[in-house]
């Protein structure tokens, strides 16, 4: 089923009651799902992402907007009358139920036409279980089942009553790392095999990163980005998105143009026109002015864009060089960058951590340009 | 008024007309009864509105009787009974062998019916033509003469009464200073050790400042249920405890409301709110002091 | 030095010993004190009429028990219907008082509503209320309804309890919200919500409530006092007064101790078979009375 979201904002009273005006939670957000893909909502805490899937599934009603499933406008449709699934950060299992009873409990909630048999109950708790392999765990109380045990749990008690739409928030949060990284797989097999349409809520953008078909960069209540994953990384369309995605983070410097050229710190470190697209039609919001003298702009370089090399033109102060297997990282450190400076090598790279100094070459497709005072992404020249 | 706030206030209704009409609507009433001078209460009639009924409470013998046992009583028990539990809270947290036997025998006055176990206490202190009951006789071993607690001279009655009052709160007391002194955090203890410390001082420097808010607390409650005293005294001296000389303010309010000499409501009404008064005055001045002593 | 050290332990040592010592005669000499009515009521209960007047010095042991008290206790006085109008009463305030204080904790706990921190703190407010000073509206109420002598007129004034609405309120806002959303996506009423997951989940607390609530009720006397005076609609501790005062004839002794035996066992019973909760319970915050 797609999903359809319009304009949909959600303002939230103001707890401190002498400030009148509302917290906007979420700022006229639009986007679409294409039906059975999962995209993954990503964003810092506090962005509005549960927000949005809170009103998604129908546990708040937007201030503002429509949400539609498919041509049916659901936006004051009840929860149960939409036919969401839902697997919360903490599980929320019934801890006095049974594992099955847990599966069983949404089942025994539907009345009218859609009131199943008990026979029927019980073959779809069964499907359902079997979809996570649950078979052999089904008497036990959830206190007694491991962190990723209850989360298949949760998983099932959402899938069995078949829904549309499939809701994950922080699903994985409360798993250790390699758990995670092995139900991130589980879910996307899953999503896979059923074909539900599913939306998942995360701050991790790893997480994000690997398991979606479409990512959704949000802050603050506002979509900063929306697009399949290896595309929003590479080509983030600000400055916060290029620095929320990918570990290490990217390496932001304050720099300059110059004469056709970008200028870190004084040296010159590649031509305008290897970052920069010649722009067709004059659009200024998204181009900068080749012509200016002089411009100040933010300059962000992923990690993997450094190339050592011993004429290359940024000189660092090296500060480490750890070995990971397969890569090297290194820790240098430069007056025109904000934090320490990472840059991620192939291993068969020498590099001598004997060394003060360090110097790099760039590689242009790995270099993005920033508006100086909005964070808005410079893609061409005008 | 949406469809969610009818329903919370449809969940609250049978508990707020259960405590507006049995909570809320006697405390303004019974400040108006207390009021209105010559209440009737088969004519519901009343003369007039004033004082007076504070006045002949306050004048009169049975409630100053009352009221001076009561205050007798309020003195004597709840301070023995808060060192009595604190003794024994200190000697069980520093047993372990039968140490929940103790403490289940110590929690049986707290399950049993106060007029029940008060009629046993009243058949061990009682001295009758026929017996000199079991108290007296234990008196005799030690050379004393009997005496008769029940019916006998003011303050053998006053003794058993406090007694068996002492016998029916320790276990709420004892209960709640086991639990305080076990939740003190144990490295005190063991840093009291390495400094060499006294047990005395351990005792006075450490678990007594810990234990003081809970101390504060029970005495803060053994004041208020010392005040209201009534069916420990029924118990051992029956219903007309005016005729005993051992009555105390609530059974005064009772009297004054039903029985034998009730029908006054106006009166009972006035006693209620000079009880109240006092209770809160009371707790008042403790809160006061504790503020000073207590460390949180 | 060496000597001095050993000298010392075997001080601490004996201190050590000579506290225990003094600590357990204590604790005993207490317990005795606690003990000896409970033996003295079943040693009198089971001494015969005769025997039992015929001790100017009480003796401490009788070598022929016998149960005839307790038949004289069941038949003699209307025992068996103290009994069963106490138990009427018991159950039916508890049970009604459940039902009030599950629905008004839910709604605090759960429910959003306008008003409901204020009402909530007039709630607490009434905590401080000592019942001495609404019982005699009370009494007039209950009397104008033509309610006395009336199980109705001795249950109403109880069913509702601010302190237990307080703690379960305070048990039902320690379920995670997020079942609550769950079980919203899942089409759950409040209702079945309140019914199959919180009253589960809760049931410690409520076990704990309606135990203390049965004991005050067993135990309670004023207000039965003031509200009946027709024998039939006596609870256990009127009873034990009338039997006191017009019963078996004053000097039937033994009979009252069986009388007294009967009305005190089954809490006994329950609170030995409940001690952990019970104790726990009281010490969250029964208070006596």
């Amino acid at each position: 089923m797609e999903i359809r979201l319009q304009n949909l904002t959600k303002k939230f009273p103001n707890r401190n009651k002498k400030i009148s005006n509302d917290v906007i939670a979420v700022d006229h957000v639009t986007f679409t799902i294409p039906d059975g893909k999962l995209i993954g909502l990503l964003g810092p805490s506090g962005c509005g992402k549960s927000t949005t899937l809170n009103m998604i599934c129908g546990l708040e009603t937007p201030t503002d907007g429509t949400i539609f499933f498919g041509e049916q406008d659901v936006t004051n449709l009840a929860p149960e009358h939409r036919g969401v699934g839902m697997v919360f950060q903490n599980y929320a299992l019934y801890p006095h139920l049974t594992v099955r009873k847990n599966i069983l409990f949404p089942l025994e909630n539907l009345k009218g036409k859609n009131k199943l048999s008990k026979d029927e109950m019980m073959r779809r708790v069964n499907q359902a279980a079997a979809l996570v392999q649950l078979e052999e765990l089904m008497d036990r109380k959830p206190a007694e089942l491991s962190g990723g045990q209850q989360q298949r749990v949760a998983i099932a008690r959402a899938l069995v009553k078949m829904p549309h739409v499939l809701l994950l928030d922080e699903p994985l949060s409360n798993l250790d790392a390699r758990l995670r990284l092995q139900t991130r797989e589980e879910i996307k097999k899953i999503q896979r095999s059923t074909n539900i349409t599913t939306v998942f809520v995360t701050h991790d953008q790893e997480e994000a990163m690997s398991i979606s078909d479409f990512i959704v960069v949000m802050k603050s209540g506002v979509v900063q980005q929306i697009g399949k994953p290896q595309e929003v990384y590479d080509d983030p369309a600000n400055l916060f998105v290029a620095k929320f995605l990918g570990t290490p983070p990217i390496n932001v410097f304050s720099g300059k143009i110059e004469n056709g050229m970008l200028v870190i710190d004084g040296a010159s470190v590649l031509p305008l026109e290897a970052v920069l697209k010649p722009l067709n039609q004059p659009d200024t919001s998204k181009g900068i002015d080749k012509s200016k003298a002089e411009q100040r702009v933010v300059i962000a370089i992923r990690p993997e864009g450094f190339v050592p090399c011993n004429d290359g033109p940024l000189c660092c102060d090296l500060q480490g060089v750890e070995v990971m297997g397969r890569d090297i990282s290194i820790v240098a450190q430069h007056a025109a960058c904000e934090a320490v400076l990472r840059a991620i090598i192939t291993a068969d790279t020498k590099v001598d951590s004997a060394n003060d100094t360090i110097r790099f070459a760039l590689k242009p497709e790995k270099v993005f340009l920033f508006d100086y005072e909005t964070g808005e992404r410079i893609r061409g020249l005008v | 008024m949406n469809r969610h706030q009818t329903k919370a206030w449809l969940y609250l209704l049978p508990s707020i007309l259960f405590l507006g009409l049995f909570m809320v609507y006697p405390l303004f009433d019974v400040l108006v009864y207390s009021m209105e001078e010559g209440y009737n209460f088969a004519s519901q009639t009343y003369f007039g509105v004033g004082l007076y009924n504070y006045s002949y409470v306050l004048h009169d013998p049975y409630f100053l009787q009352a009221l001076k046992n009561t205050f007798i009583l309020v003195i004597i028990t709840v301070p023995i009974s808060t060192g009595l539990a604190l003794l024994i809270s200190l000697g069980l947290s520093s047993i372990k062998f039968l140490k929940d036997l103790y403490q289940t025998i110590y929690f049986l006055p707290y399950v049993t019916n106060t007029l029940a176990v008060g009629l046993v206490f009243m058949i061990l202190f009682q001295k009758t033509e026929y017996t000199d009951g079991l108290v007296n006789l234990v008196l005799s071993w030690f050379g004393s003469s009997p005496v008769d607690f029940i019916n006998g001279p003011y303050w053998a009655k006053m003794f058993v009464l406090c007694f068996y009052t002492i016998w029916v709160v320790m276990p709420f007391k004892i209960l709640i200073l086991t639990g305080a002194l076990a939740s003190v955090n144990p490295d005190y203890y063991k840093a009291a050790k390495v400094d060499g410390t006294s047990a005395f001082r351990t005792f006075v420097r450490i678990t007594l400042p810990m234990i003081s808010p809970m101390m504060f607390y029970l005495i803060i409650t053994g004041f208020i249920g010392a005040f209201k005293a009534y069916s420990d005294a029924v118990a051992l001296f029956g219903t007309d405890l005016n005729a005993a000389g051992m009555n105390t303010i609530v059974g005064y309010i009772y009297d004054m409301l039903y029985g034998n000499s009730g029908g006054f409501p106006s009166y009972a009404s006035a006693a209620a709110i000079l009880l109240f008064a006092i209770i809160l005055t009371i707790t008042c001045m403790n809160m006061m002091v504790g503020k000073k002593h207590i460390h949180y | 030095m060496l000597a001095d050290s050993k000298k010392q332990e075997r001080w601490a040592q004996q201190k050590k010993s000579i506290l225990s010592a003094v600590s357990y005669t204590l604790l005993t000499l207490w317990a005795m004190i606690v003990l000896l009515p409970f033996y003295w009521m079943l040693l009198t209960s089971v001494k015969s009429y005769a025997s039992y007047n015929a001790e100017h010095t009480p003796t401490f042991f009788t070598l022929t028990p016998t149960l005839q008290n307790y038949e004289d206790a069941f038949t003699a006085v209307p025992l068996t219907q103290y009994l069963i109008n106490t138990l009427i009463f018991t159950v039916a305030t508890t049970a009604i008082m459940l039902f009030v204080i599950v629905f008004s904790a839910y709604a605090f706990a759960r429910l959003n509503f306008k008003g409901k921190n204020l009402v909530f703190t007039l709630y607490l407010s009434l905590m401080m209320i000592p019942s001495e000073l609404v019982i005699i509206t009370n009494f007039a109420t209950i009397t104008g309804l033509d309610l006395r002598n009336t199980f109705l007129g001795l249950i109403l004034p109880s069913v509702t309890s601010v302190f237990y609405i307080y703690l379960l309120k305070e048990t039902f806002e320690q379920v995670p919200d997020e079942l609550y959303r769950a079980a919203r996506v899942d089409g759950t009423s409040d209702l079945k919500y309140l019914w199959k997951v919180m009253i589960p989940i809760c049931r410690p607390t409520l076990i704990t409530i309606l135990i203390l609530k049965v004991i005050e009720c067993w135990n309670s006397y004023v207000w039965p006092r003031l509200i009946t005076d027709d024998p039939a609609y006596y609870l256990v501790s009127n009873g034990i007064q009338e039997i006191r005062e017009n019963g078996f004839g004053r000097e039937n002794i033994p009979a009252m101790m069986a009388a007294v035996v009967v009305i005190s066992i089954p809490l006994i019973v329950l609170f030995l078979m409940f001690r952990k909760k019970i104790m726990a319970g009281v010490s969250r915050g029964g208070i006596k009375g």
